[in-house]
C-alpha cells in the first residue's frame, strides 16, 4: 500500500464505522473491495492488518451491536472475508461467535455463515463434525433447518449457501458437509413438487464440479434421482450441465442425454407419418413419452424446446459430447421442428397437430433450431437430410414470414451448410447438389437485397460478402453471380439509406471486386459517361458519407485490397492510397484514422518488408521509399495523430512512427548528430500541435528532415504513457480514498449548517 | 339483411374484355365437343387447355329464392365491398325498405359501382352466350365451366341509373348512433377499422344483444380503429368477412410486394398491380412513398388508371373524422392525411381516367402501374396484360385476395412475364378472432361452416380455425339457423300519473310490490301503461246492468294473498276450532285436507286453494277466514 494511501486509511475507517456519517455511493464501497483483493492478493493479510490496526478496529467495531447500515455490516463482512480468506489472519475472527447471535436473519446470515465456512482450518484430514469450530456448527444446524423446513424461501436460501460454498471452497471438509447434509438434499427430490428446483440443480451441479466432492458415489445417485424427479424443463439445465462434466458415471450420461433429447424425440414422434421415420429415443420409453410428458401450454413447451436445443447447440462441439452423437435423428428433429414453425409439417396425428398449432410462426423456436441447424453441419449426415436441410433453408430464405432476426439465423446456417458441404472436405469447391442450391439462393439474395427492412438488406449483404470471400474464385459460384442481378444491386446499395447497409455494401463491393465480379454497371442512357471504377466509388463514400460505419468498411476493404495485392491498387499502390490517407488523416471518426494508419502501414511493410531480425531496409530502398510517404503526406497524418485525442490513434501512429524508425536507424549505426538538417520548424509545429493547436500546417518534408525528426523524438516514451489508459490519475485507490472523504465531508458540513 | 355483397368470381369464367382489339383474344379457336361436335364453338373458346365463355361476363347473385326480397324492411351495409349487389336487390325485386351505411361507404360504393359500370359498358360486346347454361350441355362442359352453380341467376352489370337508383334508397348513419327499427330494435354502426366508413353493427332490443362483426381489422391502418368495446356482452355474435387469406401476414405481404417491385424495376421491367381503386392501394402507396428513395426508385413514374382514379384519391383526403388517429391529427396541422397527396404534387403519382388520352402522351417505361380489374377480365388492366405479358422482365403482383390469381391468369397463358402473389387482407386472422372473442365473450358465436375446420388443403393447421367456448354454431349455404335465445322480458314504460298512484308495500327487505290497475297500450313495439279510464258516473237508470258490463276497476279491490299455508298448523288450528276426524293426503302439487264429518275438502296447492263443500256458504266462509290467517294480505 503506498503510503499516501496508508495515511488517509485511518480516518476512512472511523468515517466507516460512524453510522451519523453515511456512505452514499454504494460502488465505492465495491471499489474499496476490489483495491483490499488487490491489495491483499499482492501481500500478506496478517501484515496489513499489524500495518493498519484502524482495519482491526473498524472489524471488531462494527462486531457490536448498534445502529450500523446494512451496507457497512456487509461490506465489513466481505473484507473480513478478505483477509479470513488467508488462514494465517483468521485468528482475527474467528473467535467471536456473537457475530452469529446478533445477526439472526435474512441476506446478512446468509454473508456470514459463507464466510463461516470458507474458515475452518484448510487443509486438515476430513475435519469430522465434532472437530468443527462452534460457530461452523451452528452454521451447519441452521443449514440443516433450512433444508429441512417447509417454506421454499429458506429452502433456497441454504441451497444457494451450498451452492456457494461448495463452488468456492475445495478442502477436505467439504466432503463432511456434504456427507452431513446430502441426505436431506436427497429427501428434498421426495418431495412432491420439488422445492426450489432451480436452486436445487446449481447446487448439484456445483458440487459435480468440484473436484473433492465428485468422487462420492451418492452424488451420482442423487443427480440421478433429481434427473427423474424434476420436470423435463426443470431437469433440461442439469442434463446439460452434466454431461459437460469431463468424468461422470456412463449410466448418467445416457440419463441425462435423454433428458435433452426428449422434446426433440418427440417432434419426430409427432411429425412421424409411420413406421420407419428416424427415431431419437428408441424403445419404450421413447413411446411413454409421447403425448403427457410435453407441457400443455404454448410457453412452456417453447421454452422447454428452446432450452433443449439451445443445451445441444452446446454440447455439440465439445470433445465430452455424448457419443454416439445421434447426427441424423438431430438433423431430422431440426428440420422437423423448422417445419412445424413455417407451417409446412404435415402430422398425421394429434399430437401432431397440436404442436403445429403450438409452434406456428414461433421466431424464438425458429432461431434456437436454426442456429442449432448451423451447428449440426459440423457433422456429416445422409444425403437425402441434407437435401431436406437445404430444402427448409431455402424455405425459410423464401418465405415473406420469416422475421429479420430468423432470416440471418437462416443466412447463416445456409452458409454453415454451403461450407461444409465442400467435395472432398477441404477442397474449395461446391458439391454439385450445393451448385444447384446456389441458383435458388442467388434469386432469393436478389429480393432480399430489395427489401424495404434494412436489416434484411443488410443480413443479404453480409451473406453476400462471406459466400464471396469463400468462393469467389471459384467457376461455378463465378458463373452463377454474374449472370444474376446481385452484383448490380449490391453496388446500388453503396447508396442505401441505412448506413449499416452502406457499410455492409462496401465490404461486399470490396470483396466482389477483389475477385473481378464487379461488372461495370450498365447505363444504357449514358453509354458515353465514363463509369466509376470501385476504388473510385469508394473513395466517393468515403470521402462524402456522413456517417462512421460506411467509412470504417472503406478503409478495412482498401487495407484489404492493398494488402492481398488487388489488382486495381497493385498496378499503383502509391496513386491509389495517397487519396485515401489524405481523406482519413482528415476524418472526425477517430476509427477511420485508425483505419488510415493501419493501411499506412501495410503501405510501408509493402515498401520497407516486414519487421523482422534484418529490421533495417537497404539506403536505396529507404530513400525511395521516405520520398514515396513524403508524396501521399504520410507524416504529416502520422506525426498530427501522436497527439490525437483519441489514444487508440495515437498509439497506431507511435507504433507507425516506431517501425519506420526501426527501418531507417538500424541498432549499432552512428547517429548523426548536429550537421542533421534543420528541425526546429517541425518540432515547433509539433509543440504547437501538443497544445492544442491542431490548424499549423507541417509544410513540405524532405525525407532527412523526416528522419532527423524521428531521431530526435523519444517515441519509446510516448507510447509507455501512451499505454497507461487516459483515467489512470482517476482510477487510483488514493483518488477513491480522497473521493469517499471529500464526499462525507460535504455531508459534514451540511449537517453543520443546519444546526 | 346483413349486408349484399356480389360473387364476382363468376366472371373468371369469361373471355377478357379488351380495351383495345386483341389478335390474340379474337383468333381464340372455338372449343367443341369430344365427339367434334362444334355448336358451342360461338360462345365457348379455348386458350391454353382452358374453355371461357366468349360474353359480357356476368355475375352472381345474392341468395333470392330463399325468402322474398320485397319483404326485406332493412339491409345493414358493413363496407363498401359488401353492397355491389345493391342495385339488383333495389331495382328488381320488390324491395322497398330502407338501407343504411355510413357515408364514407356510399361514396366509395358508388366509386366501385361507377367502375364497374364503365368497365363492362366503354366494350360493347356484340353477342351474349346463353346457350351453354342450359343444364343438359352444361354437363358435357370442362370444369370449371361444368361445376359453376346457378348458372341460370347469372346476370350482367347493372346500369348506372340503377346504381343511382339503388343508392339513393340509402340512409346515411355515423358511428355509435342509433337506429330505432319499428320500435322492435335498435341497430348501431360501429368502426371495424377495415376500411374508410366500414362498420360492424349491433342490434339490440331491451334484453337481448346481436352483434353482426363483418370485414374488421386490428392493424393500424388509415381507418378509424375498430371499436372492440361495445361488442361486450353480446348474446350472439355473428362472425363473417375474416381475412380470405389467414396464412398471409399482411406486413410480410407488403415487404414481398415492395422487394419484387423494385426488383422489377431495377431491372428495367413494368409493374402491373391489378386493384380496386379504393381501400389497399391506399396503403400501398404510403408504404411506397416511404420505400422510394431509399429504394432508389424516385425516378420511376407511379400511374393509377381507373375512370374514378382522381375521386378516389380525393376522396379518402377529405374524410377525416373517419380516418385513424394519426390521420386525423394531420388534417389539424393542416396537412393532407394521406402521403399521396404529396406523390402527386412532386409528379411521382399521375392518374389518369384511362389508357386514352393524356396517358398515351405521359407515359413513360419502366413504371408502375395501379389499374383494375383484379379479375382481370375488364378494365384497363387487360391492355396491360395484353402488352406486357409477352417479357420476362415485367411483373404483374396480385395484392387483392379476392380471385384465384392462377385463374384470373388463365385466358393470358402462356405468359412469359413474372407473376408475384401477395395477398394483402388486413381483416380478422384467427389468432386476432380468438383474442376478439376472449375479450367481448359472447354467450354464442355463429359464423359460416368454413370457418370452424380448418381449410381444407391444411387440414392440420388446427390453429387455421376458429377456436372458442361454448363452440361457435355454424351455417351453411341456405341453411336457416334458429339463433340460440328467446325474448322472454318486454319493457313497458308506465305514464307518470299511472306511476304516482302506486304504493308499493315492503313484503321483504328490499322487495317492494304494488298492484296495477292500468291499460296495456301497444303501438309500433312500444308498450306503455295508461292510467284505467275513470269509472263512469252512475246514470241512476232502471236498467239493471249486467255483471260482465261492470268495468273491472269499479270492483272493490280484493287484496292480493301471498305466503304459504303450513299444513300440520292448519290441521292443529282446525281442531282448536272443532273440527275433528281430519285426515290429511299428500298429492303431486301438494295437500289435501279431508273433513270427513262435515264432508268437506280442503285442495291446498302451492298457488290455489280450493274449500269444496256440499253449499253449506257459513261452513265455507268459516274454513276461509281459518286459512287466510296463515297468508299475508296487502
Amino acid at each position: 500500500m503506498d503510503p499516501e494511501c496508508a495515511r488517509l486509511l485511518p480516518a476512512l475507517c472511523a468515517v466507516l464505522a460512524d453510522p451519523r456519517q453515511p456512505v452514499a455511493d454504494d460502488t465505492c464501497l465495491e471499489k474499496l473491495l476490489d483495491w483490499f483483493k488487490a491489495v491483499t492478493g499482492a501481500g500478506s493479510s496478517l501484515l496489513l492488518l499489524q500495518e493498519h490496526p484502524c482495519l482491526v478496529e473498524l472489524l471488531f467495531h462494527v462486531l457490536k451491536p448498534q445502529d450500523l447500515s446494512s451496507r457497512i455490516l456487509s461490506f465489513t463482512l466481505r473484507l473480513a472475508g478478505i483477509f479470513a480468506a488467508q488462514e494465517n489472519c483468521f485468528q482475527f475472527l474467528q473467535g467471536d461467535p456473537s457475530l452469529f447471535v446478533a445477526s439472526a436473519a435474512g441476506q446478512l446470515l446468509v454473508r456470514v455463515l459463507d464466510l463461516a465456512l470458507r474458515g475452518p482450518a484448510e487443509g486438515h484430514v476430513c475435519p469430522q463434525a465434532w472437530d468443527w469450530p462452534a460457530c461452523a456448527r451452528k452454521v451447519v444446524c441452521h443449514l440443516e433447518d433450512c433444508l429441512r423446513s417447509e417454506a421454499a424461501p429458506r429452502v433456497t436460501q441454504a441451497l444457494h449457501v451450498l451452492t456457494t460454498t461448495f463452488g468456492h471452497c475445495h478442502g477436505l471438509w467439504t466432503q463432511g458437509l456434504w456427507a452431513r447434509l446430502s441426505p436431506l438434499v436427497a429427501r428434498l427430490l421426495e418431495k412432491d413438487p420439488v422445492p426450489a428446483p432451480h436452486a436445487l440443480v446449481d447446487l448439484l451441479l456445483s458440487v459435480a464440479r468440484s473436484s473433492v466432492l465428485s468422487s462420492d458415489p451418492g452424488l451420482w445417485e442423487t443427480a440421478a434421482q433429481a434427473l427423474s424427479r424434476l420436470s423435463p424443463t426443470q431437469a433440461g439445465p442439469l442434463a446439460a450441465g452434466i454431461l459437460k462434466l469431463q468424468d461422470c458415471p456412463q449410466a448418467l450420461r445416457i440419463q441425462a442425454f435423454r433428458i435433452l433429447l426428449q422434446p426433440l424425440a418427440h417432434v419426430l414422434e409427432a411429425a412421424a407419418q409411420g413406421p420407419g421415420a428416424p427415431r431419437l429415443l428408441e424403445g419404450a420409453a421413447g413411446d411413454l413419452m409421447a403425448v403427457d410428458t410435453f407441457p400443455p401450454s404454448r410457453s412452456a413447451c417453447v421454452g422447454l424446446l428452446c432450452s433443449a436445443l439451445a443445451h445441444l447447440e452446446l454440447l455439440q462441439p465439445l470433445p465430452q459430447r455424448p457419443s454416439p452423437w445421434p447426427q441424423a435423428p438431430l438433423l431430422a428433429a431440426a428440420v422437423t421442428i423448422l417445419r412445424f414453425c413455417n407451417g409446412s409439417a404435415a402430422p398425421s396425428s394429434e399430437a401432431g397437430s397440436r404442436l403445429c398449432t403450438m409452434l406456428v410462426g414461433c421466431v424464438r423456436v425458429q432461431r434456437a433450431a436454426l442456429d442449432f441447424l448451423g451447428v449440426l453441419s459440423q457433422g456429416l449426415g445422409p444425403q437425402e437430410l441434407v437435401t431436406q436441410v437445404f430444402a427448409i433453408l431455402l424455405e425459410y430464405l423464401v418465405s415473406p414470414d420469416s422475421s429479420p432476426t430468423v432470416l440471418k439465423k437462416a443466412f447463416q446456417a445456409t452458409l454453415r451448410w454451403l461450407l461444409s458441404s465442400a467435395t472432398p472436405p477441404g477442397c474449395c469447391d461446391l458439391e454439385p447438389y450445393a451448385q444447384l442450391v446456389l441458383g435458388e439462393l442467388l434469386a432469393v439474395l436478389q429480393k432480399r437485397l430489395c427489401s424495404p427492412c434494412w436489416e434484411v438488406r443488410d443480413s443479404g449483404l453480409e451473406f453476400l460478402t462471406q459466400m464471396t470471400r469463400r468462393w469467389g474464385g471459384q467457376g461455378s459460384f463465378r458463373q452463377a453471380l454474374l449472370g444474376s442481378e446481385v452484383p448490380e444491386l449490391t453496388r446500388q446499395l453503396l447508396q442505401d439509406p441505412e448506413s449499416y447497409v452502406r457499410a455492409s455494401a462496401v465490404a461486399a463491393v470490396g470483396q466482389l471486386s477483389s475477385w473481378g465480379l464487379l461488372a461495370a454497371p450498365s447505363r444504357p442512357e449514358h453509354p458515353d459517361v465514363p463509369q466509376k471504377t470501385p476504388l473510385e466509388e469508394l473513395l466517393l463514400v468515403l470521402t462524402t458519407d456522413s456517417e462512421g460505419f460506411p467509412r470504417r468498411a472503406v478503409m478495412r476493404v482498401f487495407t484489404e485490397w492493398l494488402r492481398d495485392g488487388y489488382a486495381d491498387v497493385a498496378k499503383d499502390p502509391e496513386q491509389s492510397v495517397a487519396p485515401v490517407l489524405q481523406a482519413a488523416s482528415r476524418d472526425l471518426d477517430w476509427e477511420v484514422r485508425v483505419q488510415g494508419l493501419e493501411l499506412a502501414l501495410v503501405f510501408l511493410e509493402q515498401l520497407l518488408g516486414p519487421l523482422g531480425p534484418s529490421t533495417a531496409a537497404p539506403p536505396g530502398a529507404l530513400t525511395q521509399a521516405l520520398q514515396a510517404l513524403c508524396r501521399v503526406q504520410l507524416f504529416e497524418f502520422a506525426l498530427r495523430s501522436l497527439f490525437d485525442c483519441d489514444r487508440p490513434v495515437a498509439q497506431k501512429s507511435c507504433d507507425l512512427l516506431l517501425f519506420l524508425k526501426a527501418k531507417a536507424t538500424p541498432s549499432g549505426s552512428q547517429q548523426e548528430v548536429g550537421d542533421g538538417p534543420n528541425v526546429a520548424s517541425v518540432e515547433a509545429a509539433l509543440r504547437r500541435w501538443q497544445a492544442g493547436e491542431q490548424g499549423q500546417p507541417l509544410g513540405e518534408l524532405a525525407p532527412e528532415t523526416v528522419l532527423a525528426v524521428l531521431r530526435s523524438m523519444d517515441l519509446e516514451a510516448l507510447r509507455d504513457t501512451l499505454a497507461e489508459s487516459s483515467d489512470h490519475v482517476e482510477r487510483s485507490p488514493q483518488s477513491l480514498l480522497q473521493d469517499m472523504l471529500a464526499t462525507v465531508g460535504v455531508l459534514g458540513d451540511n449537517e453543520a449548517d443546519c444546526y | 339483411m346483413l349486408d349484399c355483397g356480389l360473387d364476382m368470381t363468376s366472371t373468371l369464367n369469361f373471355l377478357p374484355l379488351p380495351l383495345v382489339q386483341s389478335p390474340r383474344l379474337s383468333n381464340l379457336p372455338g372449343w367443341s365437343l369430344k365427339d367434334g361436335n362444334a355448336f358451342l364453338d360461338k360462345e365457348l373458346k379455348e386458350c391454353s387447355g382452358h374453355v371461357f365463355v366468349d360474353s359480357v361476363p356476368e355475375f352472381c347473385l345474392p341468395e333470392t329464392e330463399l325468402i322474398d326480397l320485397s319483404t326485406v324492411d332493412v339491409i345493414l351495409i358493413s363496407n363498401y365491398h359488401c353492397m355491389m349487389a345493391l342495385p339488383y336487390i333495389t331495382e328488381h325485386t320488390g324491395f322497398t325498405g330502407t338501407v343504411y351505411a355510413t357515408e364514407p361507404t356510399v361514396q366509395i360504393g358508388r366509386l366501385l359501382m361507377e367502375e364497374l359500370v364503365n368497365f363492362i359498358e366503354r366494350v360493347p360486346k356484340a353477342q351474349s352466350a346463353s346457350l351453354w347454361k342450359n343444364k343438359d350441355i352444361q354437363r358435357l362442359l370442362p370444369s370449371p365451366l361444368k361445376d359453376a352453380v346457378e348458372v341460370s341467376t347469372w346476370r350482367r352489370c347493372y346500369t348506372m341509373q340503377e346504381v343511382n337508383s339503388a343508392l339513393s334508397k340509402i340512409q346515411l348513419v355515423g358511428y355509435s348512433q342509433k337506429i330505432e327499427l319499428f320500435g322492435a330494435v335498435q341497430v348501431t354502426p360501429l368502426s371495424s377499422g377495415y376500411a374508410l366508413g366500414s362498420s360492424n353493427w349491433i342490434i339490440q332490443s331491451h334484453y337481448e344483444k346481436v352483434s353482426y362483426v363483418s370485414g374488421s381489422s386490428l392493424l393500424t391502418t388509415h381507418p378509424q380503429p375498430m371499436d372492440q368495446a361495445s361488442l361486450k356482452n353480446s348474446d350472439v355474435l355473428i362472425l363473417t368477412g375474416l381475412t380470405q387469406i389467414p396464412t398471409a401476414n399482411p406486413d410480410s405481404m407488403v415487404g414481398e410486394f415492395c422487394s419484387n417491385l423494385a426488383l422489377t424495376v431495377r431491372n428495367g421491367g413494368n409493374v402491373l398491380v391489378p386493384c380496386y381503386p379504393s381501400g389497399v392501394i391506399y396503403d400501398l402507396l404510403e408504404c411506397l412513398y416511404q420505400y422510394i428513395d431509399s429504394a432508389g426508385l424516385s425516378s420511376i413514374p407511379f400511374y393509377f388508371i381507373s375512370p374514378v382514379a382522381n375521386s378516389s384519391l380525393e376522396f379518402s383526403q377529405i374524410f377525416a373524422e373517419w380516418l385513424c388517429h394519426n390521420k386525423q391529427t394531420k388534417v389539424y396541422l393542416p396537412e393532407p392525411p394521406f402521403p399521396h397527396a404529396e406523390l402527386i404534387q412532386t409528379n411521382k403519382l399521375k392518374h389518369y381516367p384511362s389508357i386514352h388520352g393524356d396517358f398515351s402522351n405521359d407515359f413513360r417505361q419502366p413504371c408502375v402501374v395501379f389499374t383494375g380489374h383484379p379479375s382481370l377480365r375488364f378494365g384497363d388492366v387487360v391492355h396491360f396484360m395484353e402488352l406486357w405479358g409477352k417479357s420476362s422482365l415485367n411483373t404483374v403482383i396480385f395484392t387483392e385476395p379476392d380471385f384465384s390469381y392462377l385463374e384470373a391468369l388463365a385466358p393470358y397463358q402462356p405468359l412469359a412475364m413474372k407473376c408475384i402473389y401477395c395477398p394483402i387482407d388486413t381483416r380478422l386472422n384467427f389468432i386476432q378472432v380468438s383474442k376478439l372473442l376472449k375479450e367481448v365473450q359472447p354467450l354464442h358465436v355463429v359464423c359460416p361452416e368454413q370457418y370452424t375446420q380448418p381449410p381444407p388443403a391444411q387440414s392440420h393447421r388446427m390453429d387455421l380455425m376458429v377456436d372458442c367456448q361454448p363452440p361457435a354454431m355454424s351455417y351453411r349455404r341456405a341453411e336457416v339457423l334458429a339463433l340460440p335465445f328467446k325474448r322472454r322480458y318486454e319493457k313497458i314504460e308506465i305514464m307518470p300519473e299511472l306511476a304516482d298512484s302506486l304504493v308499493p308495500m315492503e313484503i321483504k327487505p328490499g322487495i317492494s310490490l304494488a298492484t296495477v290497475s292500468a291499460v296495456l297500450h301497444t303501438k309500433d313495439n312500444k308498450h306503455v301503461l295508461q292510467p284505467p279510464p275513470r269509472p263512469a258516473q252512475p246514470t241512476g237508470g232502471k236498467k239493471r246492468k249486467r255483471a260482465s258490463d261492470d268495468i273491472p276497476d269499479c270492483k272493490v279491490l280484493k287484496p292480493l294473498l301471498s305466503g304459504s299455508i303450513p299444513v300440520d298448523q292448519f290441521v292443529q288450528t282446525l281442531e282448536k276450532h272443532g273440527f275433528s276426524d281430519i285426515k290429511v293426503e299428500d298429492t303431486a302439487k301438494g295437500h289435501i285436507v279431508l273433513l270427513q264429518e262435515a264432508e268437506t275438502l280442503i285442495q291446498i296447492e302451492e298457488d290455489s286453494t280450493h274449500i269444496i263443500c256440499d253449499d253449506d256458504e257459513v261452513l265455507r266462509v268459516r274454513l276461509r277466514d281459518l286459512v287466510l290467517k296463515f297468508l299475508q294480505k296487502f
